[in-house]
């Protein structure tokens, strides 16, 4: 009785086709443009103040490599001024660096759900025929990879602005603070802001309260690696040289007597200092520890990470990052399926 | 075919039953009416059979048995929700694009048109619609998808009563010319009575009434006589009693044909009325099926809830 009244539905019997993916690109776009705009607006902002400073910072190092005679007045005037006038830039660049992928993945990635389910608009969204998990995915994916992709793009220019630091070998560059600034690895740290604010917004369902939960969390995780996880990559090299190859990243320095374990080398200078008046009251003041040291049958040891690990090291860091992504993005899905109220 | 069958069904929020062993079926082609105080389990019941809550117990099929919540349930039902969430950051025209794209099926005309009698602007924000507005752009957008079962929660709760007039007759054209089913909840009994041929009751998270309205209007009657007398009618299944002065009104369930005490008066019950008695009496019930109607126990001069 009721199938004649029923309006024509075509396909009805044909079996259903879901609706098309390429559907939810419009969706997507049209509901989060304003927030990759403004995401855009601020990665544009920090692009243009790293490409100014990074052109005074470029002038500067030509100017300083090329000076001639090195050991001249003006030579030592211009190395002076890269020191004191662009290392603090460095530093300041470091931190904007580091902030803006947790501040890009909360602010693309929180609201996505969140405000969702802040506003009650998930009872539209995840009755209409696309289907909910679908539609989580549809949006959660296209978004990954866009803040990923700015990402990425924002790196290459921060790779750029640190070239001069690390060819006057201002640091290691698998230093803590730098490492993950550069390279695949700033890519898959915002690629994990992002998952990490996408469940928060799914599991706290209040836009700004996501927000604050992604920042706490990233920041958290990103110290982590640097303090205690990426020395673990792949197991330090050993040497008992004094000179390490390249600008290597030192984990752990002792010396030993007869085969047996002495000390640690102290990280304070002073005490450095100390070890040597007490070892070699006579010494010269060019003479390292580990010369002086070595006059008494001490050998000095020291574990580290070789610079030709760079890149090895990127790619294991961006490698369990997106592992982590995925997960968290696959998590949010199954939430978004499993409990809708 | 049953655009809503449950068995046992049921939901828990934390330590509390929002709904429990609730098991009915909705015959395709009515108007069905949710009714039921705030907090009787309204709103839980439809989200299980919309698909947007899992249940905690039992099982919920739609339109002839598909699972709640699948692919093609979510393509043959349109739902809108209390208060009809939009996005208010978007425009009308965008709206029935987003809608458009959401679904396999999307009416662009039906909806244009419908928009245009009603004078919604196409250019405007959601969100800058008046509360009737925004509740007919809901509708219109549901209708549009050419459901063939349309859930309203709440449809008229904020509108005034031209507005809610306006809603309630696009429902009804809806469900008379294309043959779309409906199902809406409200607590506005007096609407009821003009669209609603199918009457569900809930109260406390359990089903209290469950049938045709003919059907409930033919076989509830409203006996008037003097209170004394209230004693005498005890065995019969009583389901309200109204006292005032010396005159007790009963709600009896009893045919029009069936014998009147004399001293008594007998008249037709309104759905109203029926709707009302039941809700003041959580205990009783009306289901199809096995008799699983009580009598209350009426003795003289006991103070009861319903005596009051």
């Amino acid at each position: 009785m009721t199938a004649l009244t029923l309006p024509a539905r075509p396909a009805e019997d044909a079996g259903l086709r879901p609706v098309p993916w390429r559907r939810m690109a419009w969706v997507t776009w049209r509901q989060h443009r304003i927030a990759l705009a403004g995401a855009d607006v601020g990665l544009g902002a920090l692009a243009v103040y790293l490409w100014r400073t990074g052109l005074q910072i470029h002038q500067a190092w030509t100017a300083m490599v090329t000076c001639h005679p090195a050991s001249s007045y003006a030579c030592g005037q211009s190395a002076g001024l890269f020191n004191t006038r662009f290392v603090p830039r460095e530093v300041v660049a470091g931190i904007l660096l580091t902030l803006a992928p947790a501040l890009l993945g909360a602010f693309v990635g929180a609201p996505v759900l969140a405000r969702e389910l802040e506003t009650g608009t998930f009872r539209y969204a995840w009755t209409q025929g696309f289907g909910r998990w679908r539609w989580t995915l549809g949006k959660l994916v296209p978004l990954a990879i866009a803040v990923a992709a700015a990402a990425g793009a924002l790196s290459v220019l921060s790779w750029w602005y640190f070239q001069p630091f690390f060819a006057v070998h201002f640091g290691t560059p698998l230093a803590p603070a730098l490492f993950d600034l550069r390279g695949v690895a700033y890519a898959a740290w915002t690629l994990a802001a992002f998952s990490i604010a996408a469940l928060a917004g799914m599991l706290i369902r209040r836009v700004v309260p996501a927000m604050a939960a992604t920042l706490a969390a990233y920041l958290g995780l990103a110290v982590l690696p640097g303090l205690w996880l990426r020395q673990h990559y792949l197991a330090p090299l050993l040497t008992t040289r004094n000179v390490l190859p390249g600008y290597a990243w030192i984990m752990n320095q002792w010396f030993t007597k007869g085969g047996k374990f002495a000390f640690v080398v102290p990280q304070k200078s002073g005490l450095i200092a100390g070890l040597i008046q007490q070892h070699c009251p006579s010494a010269p003041a060019s003479l390292t520890l580990g010369q002086c040291l070595a006059k008494h049958g001490y050998t000095q040891w020291t574990s580290y990470q070789p610079v030709s690990r760079f890149w090895p090291f990127q790619w294991i860091e961006g490698g369990w990052l997106l592992a982590l992504s995925v997960l968290l993005i696959a998590a949010t899905v199954w939430l978004v399926r499993r409990r809708a109220t | 075919m049953n655009v809503i069958e449950t068995s046992g069904l049921g939901k828990r929020y934390g330590n509390t039953w929002a709904l429990r062993e609730c098991t009915l079926a909705i015959p395709a082609g009515h108007v069905a009416a949710l009714v039921g105080p705030n907090g009787a389990g309204k709103t839980t019941l439809l989200n299980l059979a919309v698909g947007l809550a899992e249940p905690s117990a039992g099982g919920v099929t739609v339109l002839g048995g598909l699972p709640a919540g699948s692919p093609a349930a979510l393509d043959g039902i349109a739902f809108v929700a209390q208060d009809a969430p939009l996005y208010k950051n978007l425009s009308v025209a965008e709206m029935l694009h987003l809608t458009r794209n959401l679904n396999r099926l999307f009416d662009q005309d039906y909806a244009r048109a419908r928009l245009a009698d009603l004078g919604i602007p196409l250019k405007r924000k959601a969100g800058r619609l008046s509360g009737g507005q925004q509740a007919q752009l809901a509708l219109t957008l549901a209708l549009a998808r050419r459901p063939r079962l349309l859930v309203l929660d709440e449809p008229v709760a904020m509108l005034d009563p031209i507005a809610r007039h306006d809603f309630m007759a696009t429902v009804l054209t809806a469900m008379v010319d294309d043959g779309v089913s409906v199902l809406l909840s409200s607590h506005v009994l007096a609407e009821l009575e003009r669209v609603a041929d199918y009457l569900i009751l809930v109260s406390r998270g359990r089903v209290q009434v469950a049938g045709e309205v003919e059907d409930l209007l033919a076989s509830h009657r409203v006996l008037t006589g003097p209170a004394a007398e209230v004693g005498t009618y005890a065995e019969r299944p009583v389901v309200h009693l109204r006292r005032a002065e010396a005159q007790a009104h009963l709600l009896v369930r009893a045919a029009a044909g069936d014998p009147v005490p004399p001293g008594w008066e007998t008249h037709p019950v309104s759905l109203e009325e029926l709707a009302l008695a039941y809700l003041r009496e959580p205990g009783a019930a009306a289901l199809p099926g096995p008799a699983r109607v009580r009598a209350l126990p009426l003795e003289a001069g006991e103070p009861s809830e319903v005596t009051r």
